[in-house]
């Protein structure tokens, strides 16, 4: 049966509804309202989870996001299975299921602990130190079972079956946490009607107001006064409230990224709710007021189930109504944990003794704990915790030595300061000075336009508090147009103060004591492991961070960070501001993917781009390839027909009738204007100014150093007029290469660019009866060989819509081109297939277009040539114009590399054996048998089985290969080597003749 | 993200509109055929590496497609100015004077917040 630490008429959950819910297995019962850790401390559980490298028993440290220890795994269903979640800010639900984390078998006996005994193997950088021998071992038994025994938690094992949404935002002031500080700085701007966000990671509003009993606000209660101020803002329009809602980035320019978890909270979300939402929020100012983290004291055993931060134990009393036991220690070298033990104290449970590392401390909460006939004991500092899987003892010791006594708990609370947070303000990328007075960094010079306020800008009372966030809202208001409006400025009152601050190792973790005080508790950090680094030579704090691991993983050291580096400090004999401060960086707690990628994922990961006849192809068959964001049909299985069937059929198909082919998705782009030819001869290589109105011309693109860039066929629709084609994968960047020139080399050129890929549906129609299945279509086209010769372009109809017909052939066949506008694509496509049905014509797709233009040795860009390839290189030297003076490459081209020998040249080759189809990408070598590594002279480029041909073919680029024709050259392959002979790429009609066939 | 002004749209537009296009003020020598090795090299590969303040050209790609002049600091990845293509290039010192509001930097004492460190308690030796 669970204890019942749950006190009556404590804390805000009075009314509410049970929720029951199970960890590792038992089932508990909290209440509505309660977080996980609120509800197991209520059961009297202490013990959540195992720690990460010496697997000792772990409780609950904080109430809040900074929880290094109490991480453990909510499951939903099969699919939702999320570890590592801090059970402090994990609200419960009914029917929620935890369970604790890096354990086995089970959470009280735990065979893993045995690396806690063992623990001198372990100390800082025992990874760089332990696995060293012998070498072998490495591979087959430490990294195994490193990998094995890493890792917090479990992934879960399949897709993410939740949605998560994204939302951009604008407004003036944005206030980044909602306690004191951030209700009234949102409370003063938003009454001027200016545009505010508030945001609050917790489910409530209030921050510290939460736990600090004595606060007032304007008369009321302060956490009803932080509720009714809150609840008036959400009710206005010029007002955005968002709780369960982290910062967890500061970018540039005001650019905040916040994740508000929807769904996380509610027994059954429905399907409807997304699990999260990005808020991407650019703000005009941005308010911080991120108040600060309480840190604990570092002595021996300090990681004990029950010892946990005084304001943990301080806020699960004031808001949730539970004791954190029945008998607790204080140990503490400020005023806040007094404030703990009074409220303790006066709830009932017996407070065994408060030990002050300070001497004589003096101050109204010391005389009220002493009023309450609590035992003060200053001067002295607890040395050790007593217990294994639950805190039993504290043993404490006056600091300068001497007798040691040892009182028992079954709680001990803890506390050495505060610490800001400044890690939003750190990632704005200001700059954070160390206030030498009370030994704590804090904002010292801005980089953007953002203000702190409160805790996190080393406010210490509430009063002061509330008067610089109120303020800093007003001016905001007032630098961005807030109307003016009698001010409201709330008045706090609260007695507390939360000054005072130690840092670094107390007395129990002294240098002489082998002892685990930890500084780390994520990372089983201790004071002697920090000590250690500088020792072995870490001088820089980031240095002493990775080789100890302090400050990593989840939590980020919110709660170490600082002792580490006092420590670090202390051990190098330097002012803490010498050693530094590790970066703070994004995010603050940790995001899941899920809500960085958001609708991102699936069909919406990036767009897809289909031809007007996609759907036609899908529905003959066609077999879709991904061709960038291109779908496009690739092969047209026949029943039975497998890739290769299908292949060769439309290749025979092709060449023996005609084939229709989508090359829709080729690049296209009007040149026009009055200088549109000049434009032409400065980026293509060949000579445009002489090419007449309706003739094509196949055009070379080049970069400045000479190499083939693109490529494409053009067509001079008028003298100040062409119709530019491009490949289908430079469509974007043959755009912007064509404008970078026009607009900053030859603005004086008179000339507009319009890309026209997608107002332009083509069909290829190709064979040697590709002329009887168009003309019939045609309007006012003279289709004759006279007429409209191989490479020209004619302006007319088609199937009663506007046509550009291109003569044109990648397969070496006649062939044409039908563009038209893109809408009737289809309808003409169809039409020219019921025509290319009365000649036995074929549909083909991308892979036959491949096999096709091989055969005829006709190039891809980016196939056959990979950015280090020249015209002459690929043999297309007749296509630069030899009396051009100037255009983008001819510099380039005369580089004495380009022109030196040696360069590799595309080449035919056939294998001996005309069954074997080499491997594209397949090295090449003159002799096979010299030893490895061989000599490599070249690649195979493109290679297929062509029917046609009755054989393999294959291009590649071979060093001076134009010379080696007829040559024997060796493909080495894993298992054989393959001889092949060097050859013209061009396989099929070498004479050319099948153009007008 | 970023947000740039584009100088020919005259504001301020997110990163995801433009694309950066390199270096700036290298400009194509108009008898290119005709130069030599080393002033073909200066053109085409040599282009500097600052720590701090470069010229560079972007283009608002998905705006008015124009391509500009930016002044970036590398360090900070600050654009510090944008002008237009074929504006000469900006003088440095001048620059320093005028940065973007969105920037500016404005700490506490000038928020008419009370400057936290004035009331802050020492502490006595030994307790921190």
């Amino acid at each position: 049966m669970a204890a019942n630490y749950r006190i009556s008429g404590h804390g805000r959950l009075a009314q509410a509804k049970t929720a029951r819910f199970s960890f590792d297995g038992r089932s508990f019962a909290g209440v509505q309202g309660d977080t996980l850790a609120s509800a197991l401390l209520a059961n009297g559980v202490h013990l959540v989870g195992r720690s990460f490298k010496y697997h000792r028993p772990r409780g609950i440290l904080s109430a809040g996001a900074e929880e290094p220890n109490a991480l453990v795994q909510i499951v939903r269903d099969a699919a939702r299975k999320t570890p590592n979640v801090r059970a402090t800010v994990q609200e419960l639900y009914d029917g929620l299921t935890a369970h604790s984390q890096n354990r086995w078998p089970s959470l009280a006996f735990d065979i893993g602990a045995a690396s806690d005994r063992a623990g001198g193997m372990f100390s800082a950088g025992f990874y760089y130190k332990t696995f060293m021998w012998p070498k072998a071992a490495w591979k087959a038994f430490y990294e195994p079972r490193i990998r094995a025994a890493a890792g917090l938690g479990v992934a879960p094992d399949q897709p993410d079956p939740d949605h998560y949404a994204s939302r951009f935002a604008h407004c003036d002031v944005l206030v980044l946490g909602g306690g004191a500080a951030g209700i009234a700085a949102a409370l003063a701007a938003a009454e001027t009607g200016v545009r505010v966000i508030l945001c609050d990671e917790q489910a409530e509003f209030g921050g510290a107001l939460r736990f600090e009993a004595g606060a007032s606000v304007d008369g009321a209660n302060g956490w009803a006064w932080a509720q009714a101020t809150v609840a008036k803002l959400a009710a206005m329009d010029n007002v955005r409230v968002l709780p369960r809602t982290t910062a967890f980035g500061y970018y540039a320019q005001n650019f905040v990224g916040l994740v508000e978890r929807i769904s996380d909270h509610l027994a059954r979300p429905g399907d409807g709710l997304p699990r999260e939402r990005l808020w991407q929020v650019r703000a005009k100012r941005v308010i911080l007021a991120t108040g600060s983290i309480e840190r604990h004291m570092v002595f021996a055993d300090n990681d004990r189930p029950g010892v946990m931060l005084a304001s943990a134990a301080r806020t699960y009393l004031n808001h949730y109504g539970v004791a954190v036991g029945r008998n607790v220690g204080v140990y503490t070298a400020n005023d806040t944990a007094y404030a703990a033990a009074i409220d303790l104290k006066k709830a009932g449970v017996n407070i065994a003794a408060i030990v002050d590392l300070r001497d004589n401390p003096s101050s109204p909460a010391v005389d009220e704990a002493r009023a309450l006939g609590i035992e003060v004991n200053h001067g002295r500092a607890v040395i050790r915790a007593g217990g294994k899987l639950r805190v039993s003892s504290m043993t404490i010791q006056p600091k300068t030595g001497g007798g040691e006594r040892t009182i028992p708990v079954d709680a001990l609370l803890m506390s050495s300061g505060w610490t800001p947070s400044v890690h939003l303000f750190s990632q704005s990328r200001g700059k954070v000075a160390f206030d030498d007075a009370t030994k704590r960094f804090l904002p010292g010079s801005y980089a953007q336009d953002c203000v702190s306020v409160g805790a996190c800008n080393g406010t210490d009372d509430l009063t002061a508090t509330v008067d610089e966030a109120y303020a800093a809202g007003e001016k905001a208001a007032r630098d961005f147009g807030g109307k003016a409006v009698k001010s409201l400025r709330p008045k706090a009152v609260s007695t507390e103060s939360f000054a005072g601050n130690m840092l670094g190792a107390g007395p129990g973790a002294g240098l002489d004591k082998p002892v685990k005080a930890f500084v780390d508790f994520q990372n089983d950090v201790t004071a002697k492991d920090i000590r250690l680094a500088v020792k072995e030579g870490m001088r820089s704090i980031e240095h002493v961070k990775r080789f100890t691991t302090t400050g990593m993983a989840t939590d980020q050291g919110k709660t170490s960070n600082m002792h580490g580096l006092a420590i670090a400090a202390e051990t190098l004999g330097k002012e803490i501001p010498e050693v530094g401060l590790t970066t703070f960086r994004a995010p603050y707690t940790p995001v899941t993917f899920g809500a960085i990628v958001n609708h991102g994922r699936g069909a919406l990961f990036d767009p897809t781009r289909k031809t007007a006849t996609h759907a036609w192809a899908e529905a003959h068959g066609a077999v879709v390839e991904d061709v960038g964001q291109w779908k496009r049909a690739w092969y047209f299985p026949k029943a039975g027909e497998d890739m290769h069937a299908a292949v060769n059929r439309e290749c025979v198909t092709v060449r023996k009738s005609a084939g229709l082919f989508d090359a829709s998705t080729l690049g296209k782009i009007e040149v026009v204007g009055p200088d549109a030819a000049k434009f032409m001869e400065l980026l293509y290589t060949n000579p445009w100014e002489k090419l007449d109105s309706g003739r094509c011309r196949y055009g070379i693109m080049l970069r400045e150093d000479g190499f083939i860039y693109d490529d494409g066929v053009v067509g001079r629709l008028a003298p100040d007029r062409f119709h530019v084609t491009t490949t289908t994968g430079g469509a974007a960047r043959v755009m912007n290469h064509m404008e970078d020139y026009l607009q900053t080399e030859f603005p004086h050129l008179n000339v507009w660019l319009t890309s026209i890929s997608e107002q332009w549906a083509v069909i290829a129609v190709q064979g040697p009866n590709s002329r009887k299945i168009i003309e019939p279509l045609a309007e006012g086209i003279d289709m004759s060989d006279e007429a409209m010769p191989h490479m020209s372009v004619r302006e007319g109809k088609i199937c009663g819509v506007p046509t550009r017909l291109f003569r044109m052939s990648f397969t070496g066949d006649r062939g044409f081109e039908v563009n038209v506008p893109a809408d009737y694509g289809l309808a003409v496509w169809e039409a020219l297939w019921a025509e290319g049905q009365k000649h036995g014509a074929c549909a083909y797709g991308t892979e036959t277009m491949h096999v096709l233009r091989a055969e005829k040795g006709y190039i891809i860009v980016g196939q056959d040539t990979d950015g280090t390839v020249t015209p002459n290189d690929t043999g297309l030297d007749w296509a630069v114009g030899k009396k051009k003076t100037d255009f983008v490459g001819i510099r380039g081209l005369t580089r004495p590399d380009l022109a030196a020998p040696g360069r590799k040249q595309l080449v035919g080759l056939k294998t001996k054996d005309p069954k074997i189809v080499l491997e594209e990408g397949a090295q090449i070598v003159a002799d096979p048998k010299q030893p490895v590594s061989m000599k490599m002279i070249g690649h195979v480029t493109s290679s297929y089985w062509s029917e046609n041909c009755g054989r393999s073919i294959a291009m590649a680029l071979v060093a001076d290969g134009r010379a080696m024709m007829g040559k024997t050259l060796y493909v080495p392959m894993p298992n054989s080597v393959i001889e092949v002979e060097v050859c013209s790429p061009v396989f099929f009609d070498e004479k050319g003749g099948r153009l007008n066939g | 993200m970023l947000l740039i002004r584009c100088p020919y749209c005259e504001e301020e537009r997110p990163e995801l509109e433009f694309r950066n296009a390199g270096e700036a003020h290298i400009a194509r020598p108009s008898n290119i055929a005709a130069t030599s090795d080393e002033d073909f090299e200066k053109f085409f590969f040599i282009r500097s590496n600052p720590k701090g303040i470069i010229f560079e050209r972007w283009r608002h790609m998905h705006g008015c497609a124009r391509f500009f002049n930016a002044v970036r600091d590398t360090v900070s990845d600050k654009f510090v100015m944008t002008y237009k293509a074929g504006e000469p290039k900006p003088d440095l010192a001048a620059i320093a004077e005028s940065g973007p509001a969105a920037w500016a930097n404005r700490p506490p004492d000038q928020l008419n917040v009370k400057k936290p460190a004035a009331k802050r308690k020492t502490i006595k030796k030994g307790e921190a």
